[in-house]
């Protein structure tokens, strides 16, 4: 069970992509969950991140440098 | 590279001649023979080259080139550093995160300088469009010519001893610990061709609006005329085109087919080079960025050192251009 997920990045276009398709990805699995946006760079250092976007599910990295795509993204709520 | 695309060329040249009863010695003609030739070749070798460099990039995220340069010291740190910028996978957003990570892991600020000039100069687009444009010597003179800035900058950057330019929050940070997942093939491929997508997405618009433009000067412009304003023998040249650059950003990939007709009709190749360059290595966005973590002055003593930098090269190139095409 996901308890939070966290959208990594400084408010660039891919970062806002990024979370853009997470919150689709999470409507149509029909999950309600924390989704957090993490914009301060020094907590997106502090949590370990050098590239960003980057997409955190409960603490881990699922990935980092890019926009995943949306078939990726359904794999982590199945 | 020429040799490579003989059968594109003749065949777009039979496609006008024989299809539409176009010949390719009239301007028209050559103008979308031009156009036609170009755009093919310049989707295929994007294609192949994003693939294959992202391919090659996914074995190197930041946090293992890190690790590598915690290893060296001295010039061989910045060569590394500067080699490692080639491979490393980057984007101008991820360049504050980067910056910190390595001044973290104490790496010096010069070192760490090498790898950011480097890594945004030296990119699979540029690489692929200067090669479809120029061929293979040009292209490669073009990577190890921003291996070489990057070197240099660091250098001079780390000699001039500035990290009192650093805002002082950086050295407080402490980057937490992530575990690096490792990649198997598939994911690396989907990965590579997922970049193919990105970038060429992201600019295959201007580089169709580039050729258009390429195409036209290609069919119509006067070569005299052109060749006196932005040739080689005009000392101006290159110093406008870094300017003209500066602002432009990675879009102006779509202005290297129009250079590539300009230098078929006399203009420089070391203006169109560094003009190249100065898009990619001092893009504003990435400096609005950086000035999260460096002073003005450091900014704009990194600004100064590249910009001389690819300044001399530009001239370097237009002397000695008749040895590389």
């Amino acid at each position: 069970m996901i308890k939070k997920i966290e959208v990594l990045g400084s408010g660039c276009a891919k970062c806002r992509k990024t979370a853009e398709l997470i919150e689709q990805g999470l409507e149509a699995a029909g999950i309600e969950v924390e989704l957090v946006k993490v914009e301060e760079i020094e907590e997106i250092v502090q949590k370990g991140i050098m590239m960003t976007p980057a997409v955190l599910i409960d603490g881990q990295t699922k990935c980092a440098g890019r926009v995943p795509s949306a078939s990726e993204i359904k794999s982590w709520f199945e | 590279m020429d040799n490579i695309f003989t059968w594109l060329e003749r065949l777009v040249q039979l496609l006008l001649e024989r299809g539409w009863g176009i010949s390719v010695a009239s301007r028209l003609g050559s103008s979308l023979h031009f156009f036609i030739y170009d755009i093919v070749k310049i989707m295929i070798l994007l294609g192949i080259m994003i693939f294959l460099i992202s391919y090659l990039r996914s074995y190197f995220p930041p946090e293992k080139t890190k690790k590598i340069l915690e290893r060296f010291s001295g010039v061989s740190g910045h060569i590394m550093a500067s080699l490692l910028g080639i491979v490393t996978p980057f984007c101008s957003c991820s360049s504050v995160p980067i910056f910190i990570g390595f001044i973290e892991a104490g790496i010096p600020l010069g070192v760490t300088f090498s790898f950011l000039i480097t890594s945004p100069i030296v990119n699979e687009a540029a690489f692929a469009v200067l090669l479809a444009a120029f061929g293979w010597r040009i292209a490669v003179v073009y990577v190890v010519t921003g291996v070489i800035i990057g070197i240099i900058g660091g250098i001079v950057i780390d000699f001039l001893a500035l990290e009192k330019w650093v805002e002082k929050y950086v050295y407080q940070l402490q980057l937490g610990k992530q575990e690096i997942k490792k990649l198997n093939r598939r994911e690396r491929v989907r990965l590579a061709w997922n970049n193919v997508k990105e970038i060429v997405g992201r600019i295959w618009f201007f580089l169709i609006i580039g050729i258009g433009i390429g195409a036209i000067i290609h069919g119509w412009a006067p070569a005299p005329v052109l060749a006196k304003y932005a040739g080689p023998d005009n000392p101006l040249a290159v110093l406008i085109g870094v300017l003209v650059g500066i602002p432009l950003y990675s879009n102006a990939l779509g202005t290297i087919p129009i250079a590539e007709a300009l230098i078929h009709k006399g203009v420089g190749i070391g203006t169109a080079l560094s003009f190249m360059m100065a898009t990619t290595a001092l893009s504003l966005p990435a400096m609005i960025l950086l000035r999260k973590v460096i002073k003005v002055k450091l900014l704009a003593v990194f600004v100064t050192i590249t910009g001389l930098a690819i300044i001399v090269i530009g001239y370097f190139f237009n002397i000695i251009a008749d040895f590389l095409i």
